[in-house]
């Protein structure tokens, strides 16, 4: 196992997203990628793992549009990335309710701020 | 064996003998949730003669209590031979039943006490169940349950075709036995429109289609079966159990139209000896209309995908063939939070008699289904009278 004193799985996963990059880890053991990432692998405790960066292309699996008093509708997503993952996120660039289950999706990161690190959205493949 | 999964549970060896509510809906300022547990825990051992000093196992969880158990014994100043904290959302009390039978039966306590409180609403729910930071789900800002259960929901009727009509069915059903429960927090009735009129929360939910954000508790006593006969009320025996973890957050749940309830059921209904059609009365937990509506489909009254047209048959309503939180439940009764308890204690009373207008005519056999997180952790208790020993 790689030492948590260097580095956290959430730590890679933010340097790779500062390279504009989608990572993900595979476990070798089964060839099963996962997410979010992890020191071992789900299921089996394996730390056989391997970090991988994604295409960034994905499908709408399921989504919500949260009304929050005074502001405007938020869309909230789960989407399933073609390397074998889920994960939630935000499908930006449209209309929260134009936001339809089955619609491909492609990454992109969004900035964050002061409180917020960077974190990854997604906008709509067939809009662009 | 009946059940592999809490196998050395003895069907029927166990039961509830006391049952009570605290005050219900809104407490007074600086009410303690201990307050409230002990208000309860008072009236469940009148309820069946029983003192504060028989309770030899106590059984704790609650958002604004961390370490329930150790609070509440000093609270009421017990010193409890056998204790547990489990805490996994709403179905904690479930799970605390099958973990009281175990100690029951295994002499670890004689008397077991499983109590809950809390005062969201007087101090906001985000105050009384502060969430965890997730790195991986906190920058969306879903609005918590709700998005969860709304995403869910979202997918069965992508899948299934179920409508926001049949959704809000589930909503006039619990209304209308809310109607017949004098404790209940709704009093005046509910319309399929005025459901899908409402303030939007989280597509595809509606203020309508979420829980009551209410201050309340309860408390439950059990004991094994010898001892029950003795006290005051009918005993109420515990004939099956099932208890499963799915996931903790919704982004792991791996199939958004398919519950874990699927499983804790299976598990209960094998140790009971008994099928779906057995059940005279179910008290599903129903935090958002889709929990009853999926609960249905997976404890087996109806087919994957066909919750949608049971719902809005009628069926569920006073009158239908399968009563459904007679209560009133989360959505009209009570919903303080962690809503287990108060699951338990209504298909409880079904088979004591105890419910007035409301009461399932001859009641002998009721399901009570705790859910907990965000569909996370799914826990099934059936409850029997003496005639199914």
């Amino acid at each position: 196992m790689s030492s948590l004193k260097e580095k956290s799985p959430l730590g890679v996963f933010l340097d790779h997203l500062a390279k504009g990059e989608l990572a993900y880890q595979v476990s070798l053991d089964d060839n099963k990628a996962f997410y979010y990432p992890r020191a071992v692998a789900p299921g089996t405790g394996s730390d056989n793992l391997e970090w991988r960066v994604s295409k960034g292309l994905g499908t709408v699996y399921t989504t919500t549009v949260v009304h929050y008093k005074g502001e405007p509708p938020l869309n909230v997503a789960m989407i399933d990335v073609d390397e074998g993952f889920r994960m939630m996120s935000r499908v930006e660039d449209i209309d929260p309710m134009q936001v339809k289950i089955g619609m491909r999706v492609k990454f992109r990161v969004h900035p964050g701020d002061a409180k917020q690190p960077p974190y990854p959205v997604f906008t709509p493949v067939e809009n662009k | 064996m009946a059940n592999a999964n809490l196998a050395g549970l003895v069907r029927g060896s166990v039961a509830v003998v006391g049952a009570a509510e605290s005050d219900l809906g809104q407490v007074a300022p600086n009410t303690h949730p201990m307050d409230i547990m002990a208000q309860a825990t008072m009236r469940a051992l009148d309820d069946c003669g029983l003192t504060l000093k028989d309770v030899d196992g106590l059984f704790v969880a609650a958002t604004q209590v961390r370490m329930g158990p150790m609070a509440f014994a000093e609270y009421m100043r017990i010193k409890p031979r056998y204790f547990d904290g489990t805490i996994i959302g709403g179905s904690s009390f479930m799970t605390h039943v099958t973990h009281a039978h175990a100690a029951l039966q295994l002499g670890l306590c004689d008397v077991a006490l499983i109590t809950y409180g809390s005062t969201q609403r007087s101090v906001s729910r985000a105050a009384a169940s502060p969430r965890e930071y997730n790195y991986y789900e906190a920058p969306y800002r879903a609005f918590m349950p709700p998005s969860a259960y709304a995403m869910a929901a979202a997918r069965h009727m992508h899948q299934y075709g179920t409508t926001r009509e049949q959704l809000a069915a589930v909503a006039v059903a619990a209304r209308k036995w809310a109607l017949m429960n004098p404790k209940a927090w709704e009093k005046e009735p509910l319309t399929i429109e005025q459901v899908l009129n409402a303030r939007m929360v989280s597509y595809p939910f509606t203020v309508r289609d979420c829980c009551l954000v209410l201050d309340g508790g309860g408390a439950i006593v059990m004991t094994r079966a010898d001892r029950a006969k003795a006290l005051r009320k009918k005993p109420v025996y515990v004939l099956g159990e099932g208890e499963s973890l799915s996931h903790a957050n919704i982004s792991s749940m791996p199939d958004f139209t398919v519950s874990a309830a699927k499983e804790s059921g299976a598990q209960a209904y094998a140790m009971a000896k008994m099928r779906p059609s057995d059940m005279q009365m179910l008290s599903l937990y129903d935090a958002f209309t889709i929990t009853p509506l999926m609960f249905l489909e997976d404890l087996g009254f109806c087919k994957k995908g066909e919750g949608g047209p049971l719902v809005a048959s009628g069926a569920i309503e006073p009158g239908g063939k399968l009563p459904v939180n007679t209560s009133g439940g989360g959505l009209s009764y009570c919903h303080p939070g962690m809503y287990g308890l108060l699951v338990m204690i209504e298909a409880i009373r079904q088979i004591r008699g105890e419910c007035g207008q409301r009461q399932v005519k001859d009641c002998n056999v009721t399901l009570a289904q705790g859910n907990g997180g965000v569909f996370s952790s799914e826990c099934t208790v059936i409850f029997g009278s003496e005639a199914t020993l």
